[in-house]
């Protein structure tokens, strides 16, 4: 409850924000902007997530995640291409089950690329900010390469199912059908993660850990099997993230995951270093700003996200909800 | 000392860093009893209980617990063997209910009914805030919530850093009233106290440390009957935290 009492003006920024920007656009606009921006909220949630939690439990700044995105839409691209019969087909289930197999397929193969780098990169620079910060720069140029080389230089179309396609009007507004799965995908991993971190023993382990490694440890439990697993599951959930969005893109390039970074970066600040929570608010609020703002002055649309982020740490210096350490 | 020594350091020496802060520590602490040990601030007292916990490393010397080797081995590892560490600086997880403090407490086989109502009688106060946020509890319900955590489960060893640091005195004597609960059941506790009330009070055996070395140990009567060997040993330190 005190939470609550604490944290709602946090939650209520996103629709205030929907809000103030009813009045200065006629409602269909308003109502395609709303729901491309909670789609591309859900999507920056699903690439941001995995990052403010790597942060959060093991103090680790992994300027590499991009590579993640990059990698998992580079799968999305293989895969939409390998099951071009089910993409092709005017039939929702096997379009879903298409998307289905990329994202197991990109979640599967981000993990994997996870796991090396944990053990063969990140274990080693644990409690060293500036050699995280030397080792995961130069871990994203030599991912991208490694990429550019298996994929070749030129962009990848990728295929969008094709019930998939398109928009249904919404009182008088056209809403693409593709940001409903993306918001429909964005809610459940919120949820599942919510449900995971609150309900289990593993999730209790992670909060513990988020505030106090060193205690953990002391109780017996052997935090760095749970660092892995957190970082798998971080990569995956940015593979996810690079799934939806080079669908939603129909095109991929190898820069997709260092152009996403400021805008993961950003929204894992917003919210608060470590928070989920905080990443969900603040990965909707990015989405909303960022489509409002093209619309009104699209001129100020690069440094729109930026000023967000200075104002909402003038507001809130550690975040909209800041984990207490 | 004899063989029912629990823990045993032997000629412990501890870097942090370039800095070395231990100088070869002796220390035996032995079973059943409560072991003080005490010197003036940044002897060395806390390095000691993080280098047993295996959070500093030993850089020479020895650590048995239980007759076998433990310097060298990882914080979980020695954890299970059966030891409890209250830190300095309580170790409380803020944002987690007390309950679930104590659940990662207790181990995979959960919360035993028995040994919570066993918490509770040395703890009254908990019960009813068991499903608060630690964090939102007083400095003594936190440091409460840390010592619980240390006998929610059945441990071979308890150790205790500074238990009273911070605490107003109705605390310290529900403290002490909670430790000499624990005596009677014949718990084995190392405790670091500044308050040398709360130490005579509870202390069997006591070793002194000064400059990261043991400069004295023996029994706590023959410590607080002799004043010449307390001025010797303690000096300000102790006069001043009475
Ligand atoms: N993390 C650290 N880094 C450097 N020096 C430390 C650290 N921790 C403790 N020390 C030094 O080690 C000495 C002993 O500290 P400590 O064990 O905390 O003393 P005590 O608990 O007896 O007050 C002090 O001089 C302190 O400054
Ligand atoms: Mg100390």
């Amino acid at each position: 409850m005190r939470r609550l009492r604490q944290d709602w003006p946090a939650l209520a920024l996103a629709p205030a924000v929907a809000l103030l920007a009813l009045p200065v656009m006629d409602l269909p606009t308003w109502i395609a902007l709303t729901a491309a921006g909670a789609a591309m909220g859900m999507m920056l949630f699903l690439m941001a997530a995995g990052l403010t939690l790597i942060f959060g439990l093991m103090d680790v700044l992994n300027f590499a995640h991009g590579a993640f995105i990059t990698l998992g839409a580079y799968v999305a691209a293989s895969v939409m291409g390998a099951l071009a019969s089910w993409v092709g087909a005017d039939d929702l289930a096997r379009n879903l089950a298409a998307l289905a197999v990329a994202v197991l397929a990109a979640a599967a193969a981000a993990g994997a690329a996870g796991l090396v780098f944990e053990r063969g990169i990140i274990r080693r620079v644990y409690g060293a900010h500036l050699q995280q910060i030397l080792i995961t720069v130069g871990g994203m140029i030599v991912a991208e390469q490694l990429i550019l080389a298996a994929w070749g230089a030129q962009p990848v179309q990728v295929g969008k199912p094709v019930t998939l396609r398109g928009s249904f009007v919404l009182a008088g507004a056209a809403v693409e059908k593709y940001r409903l799965v993306a918001v429909a995908l964005g809610l459940l991993v919120f949820a599942a993660m919510q449900l995971t971190l609150n309900r289990t023993r593993i999730g209790l382990l992670v909060r513990a850990g988020v505030e106090n490694r060193e205690m953990v440890e002391a109780l017996g439990y052997r935090i760095r099997r749970l660092f892995i697993g957190v970082f798998v599951a971080g990569t995956a959930l940015a593979g996810i993230g690079g799934v939806m969005w080079a669908v939603y893109q129909e095109l991929v390039t190898a820069a997709v995951g260092a152009d996403m970074t400021i805008l993961v970066f950003i929204v894992v600040i917003i919210g608060g270093l470590g928070s989920v929570g905080g990443c969900f608010a603040g990965a909707v609020l990015v989405g909303l700003t960022t489509n409002y703002i093209g619309f009104l002055a699209p001129k100020l649309a690069l440094g729109s996200n930026i000023a967000l982020m200075v104002l909402v740490l003038l507001w809130r210096p550690r975040g909209l909800l800041p984990l207490a350490r | 000392m004899s063989d029912d020594v629990l823990l045993r350091l032997a000629g412990v020496h501890t870097h942090i860093g370039r800095y070395h802060i231990l100088h070869g520590v002796d220390l035996a602490v032995r079973e059943g009893r409560l072991t003080m040990l005490l010197g003036r601030n940044g002897a060395g007292k806390t390095t000691t209980l993080r280098t047993v916990m295996g959070m500093w490393r030993a850089s020479a010397g020895l650590i048995d617990f239980a007759g076998a080797p433990i310097s060298g081995r990882a914080t979980p590892d020695i954890a299970r063997l059966g030891i409890a560490y209250v830190p300095e600086s309580m170790g409380i997880f803020g944002q987690l209910t007390v309950r679930e403090n104590l659940l990662l407490a207790a181990g995979p086989a959960g919360l035993h009914p028995g040994r919570l109502d066993g918490v509770f009688a040395i703890f009254p106060v908990l019960r009813e805030k068991l499903h608060q946020a630690a964090g939102t509890l007083s400095g003594g319900q936190k440091q409460m919530v840390a010592i619980s955590r240390a006998i929610v489960e059945e441990r071979r060893l308890i150790i205790v850093d500074e238990p009273t640091k911070g605490l107003a005195p109705a605390v310290i004597g529900q403290l002490i009233a909670a430790f000499q609960a624990l005596k009677r059941q014949r718990t084995t506790i190392l405790m670091v106290e500044q308050n040398f009330h709360m130490a005579q009070a509870l202390g069997d055996d006591v070793a002194v440390m000064d400059d990261g070395r043991v400069v004295h140990t023996g029994t706590m009567a023959d410590l607080a009957d002799d004043d010449a060997l307390q001025t010797r040993l303690l000096g300000l330190s102790l006069a001043s935290h009475q």
